[in-house]
């Protein structure tokens, strides 16, 4: 049985209190890291191998790496908890549960930059999760954690929770400064990245809640300790929000590469009913399905590339044989329609043809040639649009299509 | 729908806090929205103004976001989830008999304004799926018989 490591603590009584996360052993990894050099850090990090588990995989130690390090230069850091990818639910479930460790994460990170600012974002529908962290900020400026010379080391750090208000878009890192400078949050060009010029033009580092997570244990417990997890390329453990047709839905934490199968049957309890699994959303609703015959797939980055899909945010939504899968296909296209910023066409308007065109093919009014607009659709979209937002509308509907065809097919002639 | 005069003694008290302290148009919207349940147009003008940005800024802003109303809401607030993993778990049956029981589309608020239900799409919680949030508590594992009836419950 696999080790917890970042969900050790949820589901202890008082799990988000300061106390409880101390007497576990948090805030241990702090002193270690304030005892080196942010250089030294960062070649940490690298060795660990840590990806990014906000959705695109990229190496973290790298990413630190391209943030400036003359003191001379303000730089921030930003905490994404703007976690909307539909079936992803496990950095709601980090922060209710374990907002210390969010928070040891944050001041380790910021060390490694030289930020001495530090900036939450976190979903507004997420109520609970803005009451935790805005007790575990106080509770750790209280202990010294958080303020002005922390544990003696000289080194400062503010940090400060800032509301969304209801854009899946302000998950992407460039959407979500421009929202926290309180602007509409339409994604910025890149080049410059956030690192060269964020957050009021200033480096800028952007990581997911997960990824804050896992550096107080690299610290603690070492690269080596940490790239034994997993694969070589996809180290570590991860939280797989399992959801859908299963009997035990729930976050699972696991190392990268355990197999989809293992996950879904020996952790998530199995298909509800017994039923068998039509289609299996690997990695959150803008992932591409698997069939199947892909249950072996290991859930790690490289592995589910191989198999035309995405490890995404890691969230396993099971669908079950008696699913009609035209009326899920539109319900996720609706999604990404109605949470286009509206700022390039490609993606403004071929999410909406998509989601209208869906719409009209599952209440059986669809027409002969809609399949193949579809489809064209999907090829005017996807790498077409200034974000990855488009890619993400397009790609399960295009996988989609591919896989059901004859459904699709049976609706155009009558809705099921 | 009756023109009320709203009263803007809180809001002035808003604004001139958000001058001093320097706080951001997403944090004065959403701090607005508190006082008045909804953006009316007159306050956004106030806002513009008080805090010399152009009025389509703070439009732009206040339309931009989901959170944002601009027009009057519900005593309750109804946000129910029809995210993929509530979808397939039968959100969607939950949908049409809430929205026979209240006799409104989706989106829209009863004439008596005592409920506004909202479809949104994926609330974090889809271990409970199917799931709802009623003014402000998640209530998971739904069936349309027990949504209805938590809806009839509504005082
Ligand atoms: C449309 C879109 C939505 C996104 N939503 C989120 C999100 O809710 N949470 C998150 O951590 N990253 C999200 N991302 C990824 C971020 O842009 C960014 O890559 C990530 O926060 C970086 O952190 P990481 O390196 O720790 O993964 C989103 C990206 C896109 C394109
Ligand atoms: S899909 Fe409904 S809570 Fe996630």
């Amino acid at each position: 049985m696999f080790e917890k490591v970042l969900l050790r603590n949820a589901g202890v009584p008082g799990s988000e209190r300061i106390d409880v996360y101390l007497s576990r052993g948090g805030y241990q990894a702090l002193p270690q890291a304030l005892a080196r050099t942010p250089a030294e850090l960062i070649d940490m990090v690298k060795r660990s191998g840590l990806r990014g588990r906000g959705g695109a995989g990229f190496p973290s130690g790298l990413k630190w790496g391209f943030m400036p390090t003359d003191p001379a230069i303000t730089k921030y850091v930003c905490v994404n908890t703007d976690e909307g990818e539909p079936g992803t639910f496990k950095d709601r479930q980090l922060v209710e549960q374990d907002p210390h460790q969010v928070i040891e994460g944050v001041i380790i990170t910021s060390y490694a930059v030289g930020a001495h600012r530090a900036f939450v974002y976190i979903r507004g529908e997420f109520f609970d999760g803005m009451k935790r962290w805005v007790k575990a900020i106080a509770d750790a400026y209280e202990r010294g954690y958080l303020g002005r010379d922390i544990l003696g080391s000289g080194y400062g750090l503010d940090l400060s929770v800032h509301r969304g208000a209801g854009a899946y878009i302000c998950g992407e890192e460039t959407a979500m400064i421009e929202s926290l400078e309180g602007k509409r949050g339409q994604p910025r060009k890149k080049p410059p990245f956030p690192a060269q010029a964020g957050l009021f033009g200033r480096p800028t580092l952007v990581h997911n809640v997960e990824t804050l997570c896992n550096v107080p244990h690299i610290v603690q417990r070492g690269p080596e300790w940490y790239a034994g997890i997993g694969t070589p390329k996809s180290t570590g453990p991860k939280i797989f929000c399992v959801s859908g047709h299963v009997n035990r839905p729930g976050n699972y934490e696991l190392p990268l590469g355990a197999p989809l199968r293992e996950i879904i049957f020996e952790h998530a309890g199995g298909v509800r009913g017994g039923r068998a699994i039509k289609a299996v959303i690997p990695g959150g609703s803008s992932t591409p399905m698997l069939t199947p015959d892909q249950l072996d797939t290991p859930m790690d980055f490289e592995s589910l590339a191989q198999a035309g899909s995405m490890l995404g945010t890691g969230a396993v939504i099971v669908i079950g044989e008696g699913t009609c899968m035209v009326d899920v296909t539109r319900r996720i296209a609706r999604f990404f329609a109605h949470e286009s910023c509206g700022y390039c066409a490609p993606c403004r308007v071929g999410t909406r043809r998509l989601a209208e065109t869906l719409e009209r093919v599952e209440t059986g009014q669809g027409r002969p040639g809609d399949l193949d607009l579809l489809a064209g659709l999907c090829e005017g979209i996807q790498g077409r649009t200034f974000c990855p937002l488009g890619d993400a509308a397009a790609a399960p509907v295009r996988r989609s299509l591919e896989l059901f065809r004859g459904e699709f097919e049976a609706h155009i002639r009558s809705a099921c | 729908m009756i023109e009320e005069t709203l009263d803007f003694a809180p809001l002035d008290e808003l604004l001139d806090r958000a001058k001093a302290e320097k706080m951001g148009l997403i944090p004065v919207l959403q701090q607005t929205q508190e006082i008045y349940g909804y953006l009316p147009a007159e306050v956004l003008q106030r806002i513009a103004k008080r805090l010399s940005l152009s009025p389509s800024q703070v439009l732009g802003v206040a339309s931009f976001y989901a959170q944002f109303h601009r027009h009057p809401r519900g005593r309750h607030i109804i946000q129910q989830c029809d995210g993929t993993a509530c979808h397939v778990r039968g959100a969607k049956n939950i949908i049409t008999a809430v929205q026979d029981q209240l006799g409104i589309a989706a989106g829209h608020t009863t004439p008596d304004m005592k409920v506004t239900y909202e479809v949104v799409y994926c609330l974090g919680s889809c271990a409970l799926a199917p799931v709802a949030i009623i003014d402000g508590n998640v209530v998971g594992r739904l069936s349309d018989a027990r949504m209805t009836e938590l809806v009839n419950e509504l005082p």
